[in-house]
């Protein structure tokens, strides 16, 4: 992003944080980052900021009675929530924020009175920001991979606040209204969201600039700040499938683009405003993490098995309610009653008698216990000439699985190794509709890069580990690995690497599944076996009713 | 949701202002197309029975804004003063609630239909109720302090993303929307008090499945998407973007379209008693019920129910194949079993049978 998006970033937020929703930075703590946010400061926004735990509980936000202080002075103390008053409240590791979280959030911004800056820290793929807020966020601001520091010169603060004073009157032009619509269609962005914020980014921009009529001009800055994030990705080399055509963003594709090839349409200035500013690389991440954090997102993230705020009721466990534990009231006072007599003894003379002796001792709190899903990681051996049925297979025996899952919190994460790696085809998700549109067409064919897919696969199953999962390896192949971790044909290398990945395996501890589709079993298979401690299935004729069966089987136990 | 239900007791009914901070929602009359899902919840407002009613579509496609736009487009509702779960008459007041503060019990209030936001991440407490510390700590007294259920007696539950809700919640609010009466029995407390609401979930089904045993509960449900031609992608914008920057020019007109549709809603509802039900039309429900291979009669009863709502709102007072048509998609397509193979889905499919079976 150059120093003049930025800027302009800045300045729109800075002039109506609420009215603009928010801001998605995407950035690592860095000293840049930490420019940038005290720039903001510095534009004296209009609204104090706050700073949110990434962990936040219910009470902190919407305030609520503070139980610790209640019971030691025996008058209820409440607390003012964070949310009581308008703000700017800054999100933390908003890409680790949990789904309910970001509901409440999202509910939040609906009001337009507040406005969230979510701090994306997001390094690994699969993990994001929850689209949720993502959609209500009208900003975009990418400092990865920017050097700056001296570049953010403060903002005219006279500027920000004429252009402040000027916005209620600033008027936007019926033909550039269309324009952002045919612009957002051409994106092939569906929300309704991502206009509305487009004319707020591009209303503020043009009010910096001492007018009260929008420009086109206006329109393209704001474009490139507010649509680029929610563009789908384009120019796909390695999606053999095109993105879903469903819900009739096709035909309106097709309908514009034919429109845009008659007269030149300065919604095309937009469209390539808005693409400029992202590398479709990085476009292509955050798409990537979006509808992965999707799928993932629903089980929230890094839920221990033992918590205290989600399914049924366990029994109380002695100990202060911390950040986000809850008091357990009757068994705190449970825990206290036998001692009121002989505390009474010996408190201070001058103490009540009807009062009640709770000591920190007493204090309880709720557990819950918490059902943690189950991840089915399925690596698929596409190579050879038999891959185009395998893979077929594949795909049905995971879309049965998934038809039958939803009574069962069951996630299937789908890869297939062939040619020179392997590919993540079906990131873990719970949604058929979802896999269908990513399974809509597999390539197969090529060599045996089996040491790859292990590694995928491990690192697929690692993932949804530390997103609180309990993931399951099944690995569908002829065990004949080929090709090395750097593509090459070196079969002794390929080996050994294999070999080094099944005992990494081994030792995370996590369920493995060896599908063996070979017409006769041979050694090499079953030593791999052995080396992952998986358990072992010949099935010399897979189909996709046989596979989800035993899939399912291996789910179960 | 009974509006009617004027007790005979000599005090007048008073109105209630609540001038909440800020400005009232997006008019309801003021969404562009988005017709089934606006007949659907229409239809709710008309006859309650029909059940909840399951939006299904992508982020920004207006589903929270219709839902929120249902709270001042709704009738207003005779509530006795005070009283926690919005009760119609003082002797529906529950047992625990009668030394509530705030509660007076001879006087009655005219307020909005509540429309109550479940959020994602509520704990059971919120939503059922739970015991009120602060009385258990200051006073000493077990009593009660109603959540979320409570505030939705007599009105609508909403719950945005509603596939990504916590299966221990689900089945609690299954249980409630069924019975109609919250019951908790937890920290000691034994309490009761009805909660009818009509529940509104919406999602997008990328996202995640919703169990069938979920899905069957839901009266109605539909699928909505962004509107497909420009011009109309074009009036949503410029709609919205008149109600957040010229609000006070925007307001009066779809407001006074609003109260056409509420006359209408009041008028069908009286209408609905009145519809007759010929024998064909209930062939024509099980027909079409059959045909689909709808597990169960919660199919055939929903058709029926929002086929009469439909037609009242339309001042028929004979219930006709026409009605059964237009509501049978909304009625029908989650109760298919689902076919991994189909790619069409199950809305095409029921389209397709109503074509064949009711030509």
């Amino acid at each position: 992003m150059s120093h003049a998006v930025l800027k302009s970033a800045l300045a729109v937020f800075a002039i109506d944080p609420a009215a603009i929703g928010g801001l998605w930075l995407r950035a690592r703590a860095s000293p840049q980052r930490q420019a940038f946010l005290d720039c903001l400061a510095a534009c004296s926004p209009p609204l104090p900021i706050t700073r949110l735990a990434p962990n936040i509980s219910d009470d902190a936000l919407f305030g609520g009675l503070d139980a610790a202080a209640t019971l030691s002075i025996e008058r209820p103390v409440f607390r003012s929530g964070l949310l009581d008053r308008d703000a700017i409240l800054v999100l933390p590791m908003a890409e680790r924020c949990d789904p309910g979280l970001a509901a409440r959030l999202a509910q939040i911004l609906d009001n337009k009175r507040h406005s969230i800056i979510a701090l994306d820290e997001a390094a690994e793929e699969g993990e994001g920001v929850p689209p949720a807020l993502i959609d209500r966020l009208g900003l975009f601001v990418n400092l990865d991979g920017l050097r700056f520091k001296s570049i953010l010169e403060p903002i005219e603060i006279n500027a920000i606040v004429a252009a402040r004073a000027l916005l209620p009157k600033v008027r936007v032009p019926h033909m550039l209204v269309t324009e952002v619509v045919r612009a957002c269609a051409e994106l092939a962005i569906i929300s309704a969201r991502a206009p509305i914020l487009t004319l707020t980014a591009a209303r503020a921009l043009a009010a910096l600039s001492g007018r009260t009529m929008v420009e086109r001009d206006d329109l393209t800055q704001a474009s490139a700040l507010t649509l680029a994030q929610r563009a789908a990705p384009f120019d796909e080399p390695t999606q053999s499938s095109p993105p879903p055509e469903e819900d009739g963003t096709e035909p309106e594709d097709a309908s514009t683009q034919s429109d845009s090839l008659e007269t030149k349409l300065p919604s095309e200035i937009m469209v390539e405003a808005a693409r400029a500013a992202l590398p479709p690389e990085i476009l292509k991440l955050l798409v990537d993490a979006r509808s992965l954090r999707n799928t993932v997102g629903a089980s929230g993230s890094g839920v221990s098995v033992i918590g205290n705020r989600r399914g049924r009721p366990l029994a109380p466990r002695r100990g202060k309610p911390q950040s986000h534990q809850k008091l357990d009231l009757i068994a705190t006072l449970r825990a206290a009653a036998p001692w009121q007599k002989l505390r009474r003894k010996f408190a201070q003379t001058d103490a009540q008698h009807d009062r009640l002796f709770i000591e920190s001792s007493d204090f309880h709190v709720k557990r819950n216990k918490v059902h943690s899903d189950r991840v089915l990681v399925f690596a698929v051996d596409a190579s050879g000439s038999a891959a185009v049925a395998r893979l077929a297979e594949a795909k049905g025996a995971v879309e049965q699985l998934l038809a039958r899952a939803y009574s069962r919190r069951d996630h299937v994460a789908l890869l297939s190794f062939r040619g020179a790696q392997a590919e993540l085809l079906l990131p873990p998700t719970r949604s058929l509709v979802l896999a269908k549109n990513r399974l809509r067409s597999l390539p197969g064919g090529g060599g045996t890069p089996l040491a790859d897919g292990l590694k995928t696969a491990l690192e697929t199953a690692l993932r949804a580990r530390s997103k609180g999962m309990t993931p399951t390896i099944a690995i569908l192949t002829d065990g004949k690995g080929n090709v090395a971790l750097d593509g090459s044909g070196n079969r002794a290398l390929a080996e050994q690497q294999t070999h080094t990945l099944a005992r990494a395996i081994r030792a995370t501890g996590i369920a493995t599944l060896i599908i063996d589709v070979a017409r006769r079993p041979h050694a090499q298979l079953t030593h791999l076996t052995q080396l992952m401690g998986a358990r072992y299935v010949a099935l010399s004729q897979a189909n996709a009713k046989h596979l989800s069966a035993v899939l399912g089987a291996t789910l179960e136990g | 949701m009974n509006a009617n239900t004027v007790p005979q007791s000599a005090s007048p009914i008073r109105k209630l202002n609540i001038k909440k901070s800020g400005r009232a929602p997006f008019p309801f009359s003021a969404i562009v197309g988005q017709d089934d899902m606006k007949t659907a919840l229409i239809l709710t407002a008309i006859d309650p029975s029909i059940g909840g009613v399951l939006v299904f579509g992508d982020r920004g496609t207006g589903k929270s804004t219709a839902v929120r736009a249902l709270a001042a487009l709704l009738p207003e509702i005779d509530a006795v003063d005070g009283c926690p779960v919005n009760s119609a008459r003082p002797e529906q007041c529950p047992e625990w609630a009668k030394d509530w503060p705030g509660l007076s019990r001879n006087t009655l209030v005219r307020k909005p239909t509540p429309v109550i936001d479940l959020p994602l991440g509520a704990s059971e407490d919120r939503v059922t109720g739970a015991l009120d510390i602060e009385r258990a700590i200051a006073k000493g007294e077990k009593s009660f302090q109603p959540g979320l259920l409570a505030r939705a007696n007599r009105g609508y539950l909403y719950i945005d993303e509603v596939n990504l809700l916590e299966d221990h919640l689900v089945d609690l609010l299954l249980d409630v929307a069924q019975s109609g009466e919250n019951v908790v029995e937890r920290d000691g407390l034994s309490i009761r008090h009805a909660a009818r609401f009509v529940l509104v979930g919406s999602g997008n089904p990328e996202e995640g499945d919703l169990r069938p045993q979920l899905l069957d509960r839901f009266g109605l449900s539909v699928e909505i998407t962004s509107p497909k031609d420009i011009d109309s992608r074009v009036e949503v914008i410029k709609r919205r973007d008149a109600y957040e920057t010229a609000y006070d020019r925007f307001m009066p007109e779809w407001q006074r379209k609003d109260a056409q549709l509420r006359a209408t809603i009041l008028k069908a509802r009286d209408q609905l008693s009145l519809i007759t039900t010929p024998n064909t039309a209930l062939h024509d429900c099980a027909a079409l019920c059959i045909a689909l291979g709808s597990d169960g009669v919660r199919g055939e009863l929903t058709l029926l129910r929002a086929a009469r709502a439909f037609a009242a709102s339309e001042g028929a007072d004979t219930l006709e194949r026409s009605h059964l048509k237009r509501v049978a998609t909304m009625a029908l397509s989650h109760r298919l079993r689902r076919d991994p193979l189909d790619e069409a889905g199950s809305s095409a499919r029921v389209q397709r049978v109503v074509h064949e079976i009711l030509p």
